[in-house]
């Protein structure tokens, strides 16, 4: 594959009821600041990709009333409607196809704008499930007791989860719910669909990322610091809830085999240095470190319970707080690859793992309960 | 601007998106939904590929991509497989909080069917508790024909 890379990233600052900025206006805050950040103006972008979604959004066509934030008038733009990982596909893919040197690549949300069980249950089908009120939290729930009580994994060990990754947020200056909570605190919150408690939930966040991806003789102008796109694949699995097992993975487990075949990785939890995932929800991090390969089917409790997890751990999940500390839906996995590059930077302040990033893995989520998984893995060589 | 906001409250546009669609059910599901209205009867759809019966029945097969054949009755009894107690309810749900939603493994299908559970303690669900349908009495063709599920002989 040729070599492409990250050469910019930016974000807006991610919280609820954004007053300052309509959410074209958050989206050019966001694509200013990646360009700022890759020292480039907007006449050096060769196509753009944004990502969003038409019922967050209350309106239709919703990425054309993008495009002009983006700069992307008089240029080929073209639209994903998903998590911002599966843009970011697109757009990488754009650059392979040997007709653009660069793509832009927006994901945003203004989630608290809106009814979020009103917009999820619509996720559902409207013949076979919708009439049933279903919204993302209570199909989770679903899916959080059949993992829980497959593997015996306690509420707990989820709760570790909620209080490692909003105290890592409380180090991220673009975090919404950065704070300093316990598991007791976690474990008494109010219950919503059980075993989901009220900080088991990632915040309906309002926010934007943007990053600026590269092919090799063009990023080496640019960023002193690419982040190289060294493997990336993505999976889905079926549709209706009932045809999957919701205790198991396969589609993440497919995605993250292919990429780590394209990076030449072997033994993922040696070998990457630190992950940024799609926790929308506690048992969600657990689920997915298991799919991710960094320990085995069951054992993502212990696996968080004995510190590995942490920071300071020997494979760091979501040092930048994930959607714990802040969930712009559909900017989500956009945000992680973000975060993701800037560790390999060094750059990445308060949250930085460790000042010798080398491999680095961001996740995204698109569709309910982990239904499509992407995976990549970026490189700082 | 920075002033700007101590002197006025910001300007929030009320949208009033309310859109009618009428989705047609198609043939297969037509069918499912019809012997729920008028006999009470629930059918899942057979692959010939890998032989599950499908519930909800589906026209081609989600795992082998081929069409399904058969119609094959299953029971209006089953299994729960996964459940959650719904404890902060929302308008748009059938039944008042608190109350379970389910995964029910239907005797006879292969697949799980995501419905509601009532006239049963909290306490009392767990992962394969039998459960049967229970119709409603006003039935429109829809999947609320079925009102919810109850435990077997309760």
């Amino acid at each position: 594959m040729e070599r492409v890379a990250i050469v910019g990233i930016g974000q807006t600052k991610h919280e609820a009821r954004k007053k300052e900025v309509n959410f074209a206006e958050l989206v050019y805050e966001a694509v200013n600041n990646a360009l700022k950040d890759a020292g480039i103006g907007i006449g050096e972008i060769d196509n753009v990709v944004t990502t969003c979604n038409d019922f967050w959004d209350g309106r239709t066509i919703s990425s054309m009333a993008t495009g002009d934030v983006s700069g992307a008038r008089g240029k080929n733009v073209s639209v994903v409607e998903g998590d911002g990982t599966f843009g970011a596909f697109y757009g990488l893919t754009r650059i392979l196809s040997g007709a653009y040197g660069t793509t832009l690549v927006t994901a945003y949300s203004k989630g608290s704008e809106s009814i979020p069980y009103l917009i999820t249950n619509a996720a559902f089908d409207p013949i076979y499930m919708r009439s049933l009120g279903l919204d993302l939290v209570t199909a989770c729930a679903l899916q959080a007791r059949r993992y829980m009580k497959r593997y015996g994994i306690t509420e707990e060990e989820c709760a570790l989860v909620a209080v490692k990754n909003r105290g890592n947020a409380l180090a991220n200056p673009n975090a919404h719910q950065g704070m300093k909570i316990t598991v007791e605190e976690v474990m008494r919150s109010p219950k919503i669909a059980e075993p989901l408690k009220a900080f088991d939930l990632s915040p309906v966040s309002d926010g934007a990322c943007c990053i600026i991806l590269a092919r090799e003789d063009r990023a080496k102008k640019m960023s002193p610091r690419p982040a190289w796109v060294k493997g990336v694949s993505f999976c889905a699995d079926a549709y209706l809830l009932g045809d999957r097992d919701l205790s198991e993975c396969r589609a993440l487990e497919k995605a993250a085999q292919a990429a780590y075949r394209m990076a030449g990785v072997q033994k993922p939890r040696e070998e990457i240095d630190v992950a940024e995932i799609h926790d929308a929800f506690t048992y969600q991090e657990l689920l997915w470190t298991e799919g991710l390969g960094f320990c085995g089917p069951g054992e993502g409790g212990k696996l968080v319970a004995r510190g590995a997890t942490a920071k300071s751990g020997e494979l760091p999940v979501n040092p930048s707080g994930g959607l714990l500390g802040a969930h712009p839906v559909i900017a989500a996995g956009l945000i992680r690859i973000a975060e993701a590059a800037r560790q390999l930077r060094g750059d990445a302040g308060g949250m930085q793992v460790k000042e010798d990033v080398r491999l680095a893995l961001a996740h995204g989520v698109n569709g309910v309960c982990g239904q499509s998984h992407c995976v990549w893995i970026l490189g700082r060589n | 601007m920075k002033d700007f906001w101590t002197e006025v409250e910001p300007i929030v546009y009320e949208g009033r998106i309310k859109i009618p669609y009428s989705w047609q059910a198609g043939e297969t599901a037509s069918f499912f939904l019809t012997q729920l209205r008028d006999r009470e009867k629930i059918w899942g759809k057979h692959c010939p590929e890998c032989g599950k019966v499908l519930v909800p029945p589906r026209k081609s097969c989600p795992f082998c991509f081929v069409d399904t054949e058969k119609w094959v009755e299953v029971s209006d009894e089953g299994v729960v497989e996964t459940f959650t107690l719904v404890r902060e309810g929302t308008p748009i749900q059938p039944l008042k909080a608190p109350f379970a939603y389910a995964v029910i493994r239907l005797d006879g299908a292969s697949t799980g069917l995501v419905h509601v559970l009532s006239e049963v303690e909290p306490e009392k669900i767990r992962e394969g508790l039998r459960v049967k349908a229970v119709f409603s009495k006003d039935r429109k063709g829809s999947l609320l024909d079925i009102a919810y599920f109850k435990p077997v002989g309760s």
